[in-house]
């Protein structure tokens, strides 16, 4: 495999994998938030358990 | 009169004269559509998709049929959804609609594990580049580890359409070959001491309003890091929109039932089209098929690994095999990993972690291809 070929590549792999991890970091903390600021109501979680 | 009769006779012996004559191929390629339609008939495999892609196949290998010709069936097909994307974004919504992505919320860090659970199409990117596809081909070839049939679908059409038939069906098949490939991998990698562990019951902390606002969140992100991707991470958040919304429960359900068998029964048929003998029985065919087999095993490798990582770091609580569910084959993949727990425990119950890790899965998916195609357009190559 040439260089320009195994630079693509090990950038796709370096930027792609580390980028993917990024976002569903992100995406995870957002959602953390999502839940603190609007956290289940004791009466809703327990109506909806019955 | 003799010479009309000629003609006459040769029109009807046309098609079997040119099977015998120049169709070697398209007689494999019948065997194959019938060994589709068997393992999708009589083995249960993916068999929504794997009788039109079949049949599609089977329709297009009979000789001068004209199907996948200027005005064809299966060239109409192809042109109304596959060459412009617009079955799988379809498809999509309608998977969007079907999905809770509740037990994925209950414990957003099972994210990361969808994170992990995409190496295999990285490490596969590497592999057909070191075996001499060209940069879009090995991208396309590459996304089959995302494990996810519309997002294959959609990369190969726009960025490598003359391999879509392998794609595809490598894509599909793998999926359903998940049972069978998981299990020898997670078995190796883990001791027996980590697939016993017991992990904490997840507890309801998920409020209505949270998971109303999630799809929303999740398309502008992921739109916001990579945009090129919008479409897909768009039209799944869609679905899944409408589904916790509730008051668009005509449009969920046509979206999950009607708009989906149909769009599914016309990507089949189309896919089916593009397995014409002469174009699709080349070297390379068998070589995609090697590789998806191997990003199939690295993505579940990597997620084990991830697993194993995750439980050192958490003294143990986490037990490694839920690694294996962070591909987008939802919800086998979480099954997998719940029948693995039980083999060697039957009190371990791990498939609403699994779950959540699968969800996260599909969400990771559809994030490493967005985040490939903003990458390949920041790089000037699409």
């Amino acid at each position: 495999m040439d260089n320009a070929k195994w630079t693509f590549g090990l950038t796709m792999m370096i930027v792609g994998m580390g980028g993917t991890f990024l976002t569903l970091w992100v995406l995870s903390l957002v959602m953390d938030a999502l839940k603190r600021v609007f956290p289940l109501a004791a009466k809703a979680g327990s109506a909806e358990k019955k | 009169m003799l010479e009309s009769l000629q003609t006459g006779l040769y029109g009807l012996t046309a098609g079997v004269s040119t099977l015998f004559t120049s169709g070697g191929p398209n007689v494999i390629m019948l065997l194959i559509a019938a060994v589709l339609l068997y393992l999708g008939v009589k083995k249960d495999v993916e068999p929504l998709l794997l009788v039109p892609i079949g049949f599609g196949c089977f329709l297009v290998n009979i000789p001068l049929s004209d199907l996948m010709e200027s005005g064809g069936l299966l060239k109409i097909l192809y042109d109304m959804g596959i060459s412009n994307e617009v079955f799988p974004l379809l498809i999509f919504i309608g998977i969007g609609a079907m999905i809770d992505f509740g037990s994925l919320l209950e414990n957003p860090k099972m994210l990361l594990f969808g994170a992990a659970g995409q190496f295999g199409i990285f490490f596969t990117l590497l592999l057909a580049l070191a075996l001499g596809f060209p940069q879009l081909e090995a991208v396309s070839i590459a996304v089959i580890g995302a494990c996810d049939g519309p997002t294959s679908i959609y990369v190969a059409s726009q960025y490598a359409p003359q391999l879509l038939a392998p794609i595809s069906v490598a894509a599909y098949s793998y999926m359903a070959l998940v049972p069978i490939i998981q299990p020898p991998i997670m078995r190796i990698l883990t001791t027996p001491r980590e697939r016993v562990i017991k992990m904490a019951p997840i507890k309801r902390s998920v409020s209505a309003t949270t998971k109303l606002l999630f799809p929303i969140v999740v398309t502008l992100v992921t739109g916001l890091l990579a945009p090129k991707g919008l479409p897909l991470m768009g039209t799944i958040m869609l679905g899944n929109f409408m589904r916790e919304c509730g008051v668009v429960a005509r449009l969920t359900k046509a979206s999950e039932n009607e708009i989906a068998n149909i769009v599914t029964l016309f990507l089949g048929l189309a896919i089916g089209g593009t397995m014409e003998g002469h174009a699709f029985l080349k070297p390379q065919t068998l070589a995609i098929f090697g590789m998806g087999f191997v990003s199939i095993c690295m993505d579940t490798v990597a997620g084990v690994v991830f697993g194993k990582i995750v439980c050192a770091l958490t003294g143990g609580k986490v037990n490694p095999l839920i690694g294996a569910a962070g591909i987008s084959a939802f919800p086998m993949a979480a099954r997998v990993v719940q029948a693995q727990g039980q083999l060697y425990d039957k009190k371990n119950h791990l498939l609403m972690h699994a779950a959540g890790v699968n969800t996260g899965g599909q969400i990771g998916s559809v994030v490493a291809a967005a985040v490939m195609l903003s990458v390949l357009k920041g790089m000037g190559l699409i």
